[in-house]
């Protein structure tokens, strides 16, 4: 095993757990400011890359059709939370669950309707190629552009929430919502902002992983959960516990799948090693938040 | 109680009203919704009586359904054998995740179930030896001593078990164990001042419910000859969680109504073409999800209480 298989994989786990970022940030403070379990938030994902699909082929360029379907998903977010996710605030987590299911059910059949079910988004040619990192080692250019436009997202999001007024309100509403109400804040403008905001964070992260995966009905669905186990390891309604859950998360499930099949085969014989490396590997991120609740059940970075 | 005789004599007579109107196909139908019926029958013991809300439940079923057609495969034909092994296997699980699970609160408690529910999921799709990803197929339905090969049997062995396994739940919701899972549910501080062990008492149910689960899994992989992982797919557990809450959540005959209006409706939609829909939209009967959405997302916004609710005077608000 060469130190070139490491880095790759490092790289990989880090450009998963930077797209794991970006839906992860939006639900964790939808969940935390507003104490809403949003299930659809995976389908403003799957909305974003269809959205993306179809502009980057309208346009005719790959940056232009991703800029554009940013806002336009996250006023369809906004339009969403102000119709119908608005009314569900008030209604306990069961309710919540069930309504946002629904949504799930509405929105793949409308995919469904208007797009069929999947759309093409290939990968800009100019950055179809491999890059030289360092001697020897060779890295696709595009997953280092995702890797760059994550590590920007994050940096923005976290001066935003951690340095600027709108922050601020961010975060009082997250950690004391009547609080923060009683001092004054607009909570219903800052909740449909900060769902905005969130369906923009979905649609870029999958626009931008649509090319490696696939654009297709059902895609937010997996990676739905994955977000989910991201904001509980960090700690639900914190963008610190949602970076950090999201790199654990990434590099934690890349290295697994890539070395423990290996690291099996060196004691185990290879019948053993090969049924249970993948099968561990694909569980190690359940373990990761299994034992991190059961040590601190609140997550890493409770915002309360 | 007339209304439950009614509901359990029209169950009684539905074989032999299908003969009659040369409609015996859809019994085999009428199986699946009765062993779904099971499942959200014990999906809500723990989420309407407990209110703990389980986002994992498609784990029991599936830990039933994986156990029994595992032991088919290995040899043991005999349903009195496989379908106890199921029960006890799915049993044992919960007992595993609910230790775990029930030491959280709230939003936590919904994740982790969800997150140990996806777990097994990946397990089962990384058991090679018994299909993997593809699932197993079974060559018969087990041996009960019945011919469970016959529709009509099956139907009646289910519905046997369903009923069962409701004046069980009835009793159980009526006794001293029935009355502290309510009151934990409503208030937990005071259950817990007035000396209940609160985390044992929830564990019990959540096993309790788990079992019953399993036995619906085991029924479920008999009726299709076939098991894949799907059954543990989280979506499983969420179309679960809509039954119950489609039928009434903490209602004696929620699981059964939920399931009856919910397979009902998409048999109705993917099965009989509505003449003047089909001219406004000629394939909608492939969108069958919509519907099911929409149906599903009223229910929630406007009858919180369920269908159970509907037909009941107790109007007492229950979230």
């Amino acid at each position: 095993m060469s130190w070139v298989l490491i880095a790759e994989q490092s790289l990989n786990g880090l450009q998963f757990g930077l797209m794991l970022f970006l839906l992860a940030a939006g639900l964790t403070l939808v969940f935390g400011i507003m104490d809403m379990i949003n299930l659809a938030h995976g389908s403003l994902y799957m909305l974003g890359a269809f959205i993306a699909a179809s502009l980057v082929q309208a346009t005719g360029s790959f940056v232009l059709g991703v800029v554009l379907a940013v806002p336009a998903t996250a006023l369809l977010g906004m339009a969403l939370e102000v119709v119908l996710l608005r009314t569900l605030y008030q209604r306990d987590h069961l309710s919540q669950v069930l309504a946002t299911f629904a949504l799930i059910l509405i929105l793949n059949e409308a995919v469904r309707l208007v797009w069929g079910s999947d759309a093409p988004l290939p990968m800009p040619v100019s950055l179809s190629g491999p890059i030289e990192l360092l001697p020897g080692l060779f890295y696709p250019a595009y997953r280092l552009l995702i890797i760059g436009v994550g590590l920007a997202v994050a940096i923005f999001l976290y001066v935003l929430i951690l340095r600027t007024k709108i922050g601020m309100l961010v975060r009082a509403g997250a950690s004391n919502r009547e609080m923060a109400l009683a001092m004054g804040v607009n909570i219903r403008l800052l909740f449909t902002l900060v769902f905005g905001v969130g369906a923009a964070l979905c649609a870029l992260a999958g626009a931008l992983l649509a090319p490696l995966l696939a654009v297709q009905v059902g895609m937010g669905e997996n990676i739905l959960i994955l977000a989910f186990v991201v904001i509980v390891i960090g700690g639900i309604g914190s963008i610190r516990g949602a970076l950090v859950g999201a790199l654990l998360v990434g590099v934690v499930d890349t290295i697994g799948r890539a070395f423990l099949p290996i690291a099996f085969g060196a004691f185990l014989p290879p019948q053993v090693a090969s049924a249970a490396g993948p099968a561990i590997a694909s569980v190690a991120i359940y373990l990761l938040m299994a034992v991190v609740l059961f040590v601190k059940p609140q997550g890493l970075f409770p915002a309360r | 109680m007339k209304k439950i005789i009614f509901l359990v004599a029209a169950a009684v007579a539905l074989p032999l009203v299908l003969q009659f109107t040369n409609n015996l196909f859809y019994v085999s139908l009428a199986s699946r919704i009765l062993i779904y019926a099971l499942a959200a029958t014990s999906l809500n013991l723990v989420l309407g009586y407990g209110g703990m809300i389980s986002f994992g439940h498609a784990a029991f079923v599936g830990t039933g359904a994986y156990v029994a057609s595992i032991l088919f495969v290995e040899g043991v034909t005999s349903a009195w054998i496989a379908w106890p092994a199921a029960l006890a296997a799915a049993a044992l699980a919960a007992l595993l995740i609910g230790a775990v699970s029930l030491r959280t609160r709230g939003v936590y408690f919904i994740m982790i179930t969800l997150a140990f529910a996806q777990m097994m999921f990946y397990l089962v799709n990384s058991m090679k030896v018994y299909g993997g990803d593809e699932g197993l197929t079974l060559p018969r339905r087990p041996d009960l001593g019945v011919d469970l090969g016959n529709e009509v049997a099956f139907y009646y062995v289910v519905l046997l078990i369903l009923l069962l396994s409701l004046f069980l739940l009835a009793r159980l919701a009526g006794s001293r164990f029935g009355r502290v899972i309510v009151a934990i549910r409503e208030n937990e501080q005071r259950a817990e001042a007035l000396g209940f062990p609160v985390y044992r008492y929830r564990l019990a149910c959540f096993v309790i419910a788990g079992a019953a689960g399993g036995l619906a899994g085991a029924l479920l992989a008999a009726h299709g000859r076939y098991v894949n992982p799907n059954v543990l797919h989280w979506t499983q557990s969420g179309t679960l969680m809509i039954m119950v809450i489609l039928g009434g959540v903490g209602r004696l005959w929620g699981g059964v109504l939920g399931a009856v209006a919910l397979l009902g409706l998409e048999h109705l939609i993917a099965d009989y073409p509505l003449g003047w829909l089909a001219a406004l939209a000629p394939n909608y009967q492939q969108h069958a999800g919509l519907a099911v959405g929409l149906v599903l997302l009223a229910v929630v916004l406007l009858a919180p209480q369920g269908i159970a609710g509907l037909f009941s005077r107790n109007t007492r608000a229950r979230a």
